[in-house]
């Protein structure tokens, strides 16, 4: 057995062109994982027509001056906006794909501000254009823009309602207030109901009066009272809800580490398919198997011999991988003996699926073409998160995904990487599939001579 | 033996049996069952009827399709299969080979750019690594030049000689004459002659009407007579 596996690693050697691509993959998955940890998500490209005079930038609420370009910086800060001058270059950047989408703040939006907390009829809009050849991106943008408009929406309100308040604390506890250059003093509920008790204590207990002032004065004495409510309740109109986060499932494994451990998976996956499946194949497209089974090795001991050479080159380059991976995020290098072992048990279960693989198709051309066709729907299958799908069919997805060694090595190297749940479970049921698999191959291999 | 692939009969009770020291020919059109009589007896097909008396690992085994790796040189596969031959000496074994094939000087030469001829060289080589005591050739000569057709032979005759029995096919007719002691004729799966090349010389000669001029060309008119 040892000497086919000496034999499989130097024809392997000696072909220049697969040792670059199998290498050349893991590096370009690293780089490619490490870019996108580290950059994070990008912003979208907006195109941004603010047609607001600066001197209109802030509107004039009950005497407070609020500066609505203030309370619009969120918006700005969470796309990457694009200066246009005109509404039709705005149009253009959109319809050439330039930009995702363009917002159009038109010049009279804050006098319609304004207005319309004296309670004017049109309310202040802003104008926002998609371009939807790409669905899911101007289902993006538009979520992007929806959200942070709500967000300046509530700051706004914020605002607003602070300034209602002031009116409302003013027209119950009274106060200075300030108006067009002057300053008022105002009397407010409170002093006036105490005015007004003085006053009736003053007036004889027969007085006609003193029944009609006590209705004012039980009228002002309410009115402070559901006043000081109503202040409660435009502040709570103010405040919006507040999200306090908590990861219930899916464990404490960092996104930098659950990167990692997805983009090991899928090299490992595509290594060890491939080779397993090449290897075995190649052993029938140079007529080398039947002489082989004559009594030079038994059939389950050329199947291990292939699955063992996919797993230990896989296993090298997976770990090269996360080595190079450590650059970009941090890995626990003290847990490496448990790396091995989710690097071994995976590697040995598509191993197993890859010579079945290769058995079942019987030449090396198919086999890749197999190991490639099969491996795509088992990533993205493993990777199906819950709630992306409705139950029934994310039970169905996770009993496929059972069937095949993506998702238990994902959880095995995820555990490695990221201490997020045990890797006996997934080493367990990887050891199931790898002999599930063997014994699969075992069966086809009746009909490969 | 019997052996069927589903519909289709390859093999319908066909008998043989191999003398040490001795050059058993088969012959028969395409398609007769001769690759699929010869690995029956080499264990890696099994038969549907009959049993070999022999066991696969006492047979050496030259299948007609070269069984060899192109990414390999010549001398790494000779040297691979004396391993997993278990030679005792892997490289006397591997040199005894190359001298055989005349392929010391392309020792170093991947197999994938040998000639159709060399490459059916190392596939000879390797079958006769083990110097078992039985040995199987399906169509060695078939793409040799005459030089080496006769040095293979020579080699076969030899071991023969030192009390190997040998079972080969061959489609030329003139070798089965020349050096088997025992010819078997197949054609479509049955076995239409069993005996020495003079017998086999004798039958078609005997045939009435035989006007052949030579004696593949009565083999031929042989095989039309019995329906094939
Ligand atoms: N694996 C297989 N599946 C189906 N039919 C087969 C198989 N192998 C051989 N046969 C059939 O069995 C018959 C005998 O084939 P075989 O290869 O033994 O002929 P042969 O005498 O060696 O021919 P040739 O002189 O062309 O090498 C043929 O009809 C062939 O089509
Ligand atoms: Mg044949």
């Amino acid at each position: 057995m040892r000497w086919l596996l000496a034999k499989d690693l130097r024809i392997l050697r000696r072909s220049p062109l697969l040792v670059a691509m199998l290498v050349l993959y893991p590096v370009v998955i690293a780089a490619l994982v490490g870019f996108a940890v580290t950059s994070g998500p990008s912003k979208p490209r907006v195109a941004v027509l603010n047609e607001v005079p600066p001197a209109a930038n802030s509107i004039d609420l009950g005497g407070q001056r609020v500066d609505v370009s203030q309370e619009a910086k969120a918006l700005f800060e969470s796309i990457q906006s694009v200066k246009v001058r005109s509404r039709a270059e705005a149009i253009r950047k959109v319809r050439s794909g330039e930009v995702l989408g363009a917002l159009i703040i038109p010049p009279d939006i804050t006098q319609d501000l304004e207005a319309a907390t004296a309670g004017g009829a049109m309310p202040p809009h802003v104008e926002v254009l998609y371009n939807a050849d790409d669905p899911a991106k101007q289902a993006f943008v538009q979520d992007t823009i929806k959200a942070r408009v709500q967000d300046a929406n509530a700051a706004l309100a914020k605002r607003f309602t602070k300034v209602a308040a002031g009116y409302i604390r003013l027209l119950a506890s009274g106060g200075r207030f300030s108006f067009v250059g002057g300053t008022f003093d105002i009397l407010g509920l409170a002093r006036a109901e105490a005015i007004l008790r003085a006053t009736a204590a003053r007036l004889p207990s027969t007085s006609p009066e003193l029944r009609r002032l006590r209705g004012v004065i039980e009228f002002a004495h309410l009115a402070r009272q559901n006043l000081g409510l109503a202040t409660g309740v435009l502040s709570a109109v103010g405040t919006p809800i507040h999200v306090d986060e908590k990861v219930v499932k899916g464990g404490k494994t960092p996104l930098g580490a659950f990167a990692a451990a997805v983009a090991v998976t899928v090299t490992l996956m595509f290594i060890t398919l491939l080779l397993a499946s090449g290897a075995l194949a190649l052993e029938r497209e140079e007529n080398a198997f039947r002489r082989l089974v004559r009594g030079l090795v038994s059939q389950t001991g050329l199947l291990v011999e292939k699955l063992g050479l996919a797993a230990i080159c896989s296993g090298v380059v997976a770990l090269l991988l996360l080595a190079g991976l450590s650059l970009f995020v941090s890995l626990p290098w003290s847990r490496v003996p448990l790396w091995i072992l989710g690097l071994a048990a995976g590697g040995a279960a598509f191993g197993a699926l890859g010579v079945a693989m290769g058995s079942l198709t019987r030449e090396v051309r198919a086999a890749s073409l197999l190991a490639f066709m099969a491996s795509l729907p088992l990533a993205v299958l493993g990777l199906v998160p819950s709630g992306a799908v409705s139950g029934g069919v994310y039970d169905a997805i996770r009993a496929v995904s059972a069937a095949f060694p993506f998702r238990p090595t994902l959880d095995a190297l995820q555990s490695a990487l990221g201490r997020s749940g045990g890797i006996v479970g997934p080493v367990l049921h990887l050891i199931v599939l790898t002999a599930a698999f063997t014994a699969l191959a075992r069966v086809a291999l009746r009909r490969f001579a | 033996m019997v052996k069927r692939f589903g519909d289709r009969v390859a093999l319908r009770e066909v008998s043989l049996s191999a003398a040490p020291g001795k050059l058993l020919a088969i012959i028969g059109p395409n398609g007769a069952g001769k690759t699929t009589l010869l690995s029956i007896l080499a264990g890696i097909q099994s038969p549907d009827g009959g049993e070999v008396a022999s066991s696969p690992r006492r047979v050496g085994w030259v299948p007609q399709q070269p069984s060899l790796y192109g990414k390999l040189t010549v001398a790494e596969n000779l040297r691979l299969f004396a391993r997993l031959e278990r030679c005792a000496d892997p490289d006397a074994a591997v040199g005894r080979m190359l001298d055989l094939a005349d392929l010391r000087d392309r020792a170093g030469d991947m197999a994938s750019t040998l000639s159709g001829g060399n490459r059916q060289r190392l596939n000879i080589a390797i079958g006769l690594l083990a110097e078992p005591p039985a040995l199987l050739l399906d169509e060695p000569s078939a793409a040799l030049d005459p030089r080496q057709r006769e040095r293979l032979w020579e080699f076969i005759s030899a071991l023969a000689g030192r009390g190997t029995a040998v079972v080969f096919s061959t489609h030329n007719v003139a070798e089965a004459e020349r050096y088997a002691q025992q010819v078997v004729v197949l054609a479509d799966g049955e076995r239409l002659f069993a005996g020495s090349p003079a017998e086999l010389e004798r039958v078609v000669a005997d045939r009435p009407g035989s006007e052949a001029r030579d004696f593949e060309a009565a083999f031929v008119a042989f095989l039309r007579q019995r329906g094939h």
